[in-house]
């Protein structure tokens, strides 16, 4: 079975939602949609105070080159435009829509029925996923538009989904895999002619053997489509692992994965894609988890994007258990802990994970007896202990040299580590200086 | 044997002029010429290599001087003014007489504490913290608590108050030389004068919040009211961006706007306690007043008894 040749790490799996059907979330009263919920600049609202909106339609339209738009995910009123704190505190754009009906724009086709054809010219597949705001749903939330336009002089030679789903507790990738596999794979191959590649490789980890069995059957009616089983690793779902894994490529420091002649989808995306293309239908909407130990129910739901935390968790569960000591969004590994639960959902997100609170404290921190599990662990073959030393000296210079803006930011190291020593943390803080001292050359 | 003792004494004497000779002539051929009076400056110098001048160290700052000529925007901080007079005269110049300094930590320390909203337990550095999230308290302007700046001092002058949370400065020992409002990822620290008979006022809040939004990440955040800024009777009160701030080469200390502030985000430092006050009883402390509002929906505030 195919994997990446370097580190790694198998945390426990956790996928204890797998079996629980996507359900639809309710709309709620008022919507707050973001206007930076992607990978650079915010897009710039072209509603204003009064409006009617109906569901589906522009609210924010992208105008920096790295952005993406947005659109409403509910019809109403816009009530005023204005901040809104993020899951996170920090106040950001937003538009305020009061939620009237459920009126969606005519040029979506809300049909059941599936559409195979798809008679677009590349470039007018990329640019109707600029004007539909898809981004990728992995985690990143990086713009399509401009991972799907190889610039001049590269050539894509490799489609890879990644449906490895390596992250614990996540299974929405999975769900969505079990219900929509035709959707999914007409998705992918849209994006082959989009690229011109001959064939996409869809990686799925071997712990899900009803969604690789279903995938391959359905694959099967299409052309170009190859399923992959990987091997159960973290994190096999990176972007530069999973090249790794299935084309033996490696992608070399500093460069991206179209140096080496790939482009790399989750399986999320082309699921928005299909209906982007298809459907004519934006991105308004999340595949997400709610799942936890101590939750009395495990769910995977769609979700409107802008619906409150505080919302889920009471539609989902009712109220957060007593013993709750983080609400992650993301999974275990990588995803980051919710401080404002009143916070809208944005694209991207994929879990509303609930850790009880002997789970989320971390373990105290010892001395660094020099083991070596991180440097095993690290699947870019980095030095983690290595960098915990150079940034609390302050050696910025020297971390560079030893590439710590390789680092994927995994949390294997942090993970693996006897010692509990915090080294994600310090790497992060390293790479933060680095860009720091990089920009002040400049 | 003498022998071989004199010709063992002939051969380590002639090679020892030898290279003596060889080490004269490369002296003399690689010399590089500086002008002694760096060394002069450097040693009057405290030699702290704090940074606070904005040079590598001491001998950075000494060499400028004397590149320079003259003081112009150079100074050094923790010498203060006797220093400076002693460069000064070194170089033969005039410079002018700083006001003394000190650094002011401009947040609340009533704010920590009570209204934590949630708990870090991550790398122990302001810097990344402020990478993720708001912080503890989930002022998104406040200070993170984590002692960045403690650790940048040299002079052993700021420490991190345990019930607070927040730094407290020691004025005794801080010579002003900004390495903590330099650490400070959120420029919480400020290096303001230390004011005559060291009584300072100045707005221990730095959030830049909407009143409304301020108000919710802490009890003692400025609002942006103005009130300050009308009482002021020096004008040395401004207001950008929903805060206010005192401009400390204006400000005569009178404290009026201590007394209006209503949120009690005016901090003044240095004066006598209020005679007989004291005896009051301590008003107790009001729990805030916890309204949810949905945007647009008409509300009453529950009356503050």
């Amino acid at each position: 079975m195919k994997t990446f040749k370097m580190g790694g790490v198998h945390p426990e799996e956790n996928k204890i939602s797998n079996d629980a059907a996507i359900e639809i979330m309710p709309v709620g009263k008022q919507m707050v949609v973001l206007m930076n919920q992607h990978l650079g600049a915010p897009a710039t609202p072209v509603v204003q105070k009064g409006d009617k909106v109906k569901v589906g339609q522009l609210i924010g339209e992208a105008q920096a080159f790295m952005c993406a738009n947005v659109h409403s995910p509910v019809s109403g009123t816009v009530l005023k435009i204005d901040t809104c704190k993020d899951a996170f505190g920090i106040s950001k754009p937003a538009v305020y829509i009061n939620v009237e009906g459920d009126e969606w724009m005519e040029s979506i086709d809300r049909t059941p029925d599936i559409k195979r054809e798809c008679t677009l010219e590349p470039k007018e597949i990329v640019a109707k996923l600029k004007e539909m705001g898809i981004v990728g749903l992995g985690g990143a939330t990086f713009p399509a538009h401009i991972k799907y336009s190889i610039p001049e002089g590269k050539k894509a030679e490799y489609l890879i989904i990644n449906a490895a789903e390596c992250e614990p507790y996540l299974t929405s990738d999975y769900r969505v895999m079990m219900e929509h596999a035709e959707e999914i794979c007409i998705g992918i191959s849209i994006l082959r002619r989009a690229l011109g590649v001959p064939n996409a490789y869809v990686g799925i980890e071997s712990n899900k053997p009803q969604a690789i069995k279903h995938m391959q059957e359905t694959a099967r009616q299409f052309e170009g489509i190859v399923i992959e089983p990987l091997k159960v690793k973290y994190p096999q779902g990176a972007e530069k692992q999973l090249i790794n894994a299935i084309t033996g490529r490696k992608v070399p420091s500093g460069k991206l994965p179209i140096d080496v002649g790939c482009v790399v989808s989750n399986i999320g995306t082309t699921f928005a894609v299909y209906e982007a293309i298809q459907k004519n239908k934006p991105l308004i909407e999340n595949i997400l988890t709610v799942t936890g130990k101590e939750l009395p129910s495990q769910h995977n739901y769609k979700v409107r994007i802008g619906t409150t935390y505080n919302e889920i968790i009471s539609h989902s569960i009712g109220q957060l258990p007593e013993t709750t000591g983080k609400v992650i969004s993301g999974g275990t590994m990588m995803g980051k802990a919710v401080v404002n639960l009143d916070a809208p959902t944005v694209k991207g997100n994929a879990s509303v994970l609930v850790i009880g609170e002997k789970e989320a404290r971390r373990a105290p921190e010892t001395n660094c007896i020099r083991c070596g599990k991180c440097m095993h662990a690290c699947p870019m073959g980095l030095e983690p202990y290595l960098f915990s030393a150079l940034v609390r000296t302050g050696k910025t210079e020297e971390a560079k040299e030893h590439n710590i803006l390789d680092c994927i930011e995994c949390g294997c190291c942090f993970f693996s580590c006897p010692a509990n020593k915090p080294l994600l943390d310090e790497i992060r803080l390293g790479k933060n200086r680095v860009r720091a001292m990089m920009a002040a050359k400049k | 044997m003498t022998n071989d003792i004199l010709i063992a004494v002939i051969v380590l004497g002639v090679l020892g002029i030898l290279f003596a000779v060889v080490l004269y002539i490369v002296a003399q051929k690689f010399k590089v010429l500086e002008d002694p009076l760096i060394d002069e400056v450097a040693e009057v110098l405290p030699g702290a290599n704090c940074g606070g001048c904005g040079k590598a160290g001491c001998r950075a700052f000494a060499e400028a001087c004397v590149k320079q000529g003259n003081m112009d925007g150079l100074r050094c901080a923790p010498g203060g003014n006797a220093v400076m007079a002693k460069v000064a005269e070194l170089l033969g110049c005039s410079v002018e007489q700083g006001e003394p300094q000190v650094a002011v930590v401009r947040c609340n320390p009533s704010c920590k504490g009570a209204n934590r909203r949630s708990n870090y337990d991550g790398l122990q550095s302001c810097a990344f913290q402020n990478t993720l999230y708001t912080g503890e308290s989930g002022c998104p302007f406040g200070c993170l608590g984590c002692g960045d700046c403690v650790e940048a001092c040299q002079f052993d002058a700021i420490h991190i108050d345990p019930s607070t949370g927040i730094p407290v400065v020691d004025a005794n020992k801080c010579t002003a030389c900004g390495a903590c409002a330099k650490a400070c990822p959120r420029r919480v620290i400020e290096i303001r004068n230390k004011g005559r008979k060291e009584r300072r006022v100045f707005v221990s809040c730095v959030n830049k919040e909407k009143g409304a939004v301020a108000r919710k990440s802490c009890d003692n955040a400025c609002i942006g009211c103005g009130k300050c800024e009308k009482v002021c009777p020096v004008s040395a009160i401004s207001i950008n961006d929903n805060l206010s701030y005192i401009d400390f080469t204006k400000c005569i200390a009178c404290r009026k706007c201590v007394v209006e502030c209503p949120t009690h985000a005016i901090h003044d430092v240095g004066f006598p306690a209020p005679a007989k006050k004291a005896e009051a009883p301590a008003e107790a402390p009001q729990e805030p007043i916890k309204v949810n509002i949905t945007v647009g929906e008409k509300v009453e505030i529950p009356a503050n008894n």
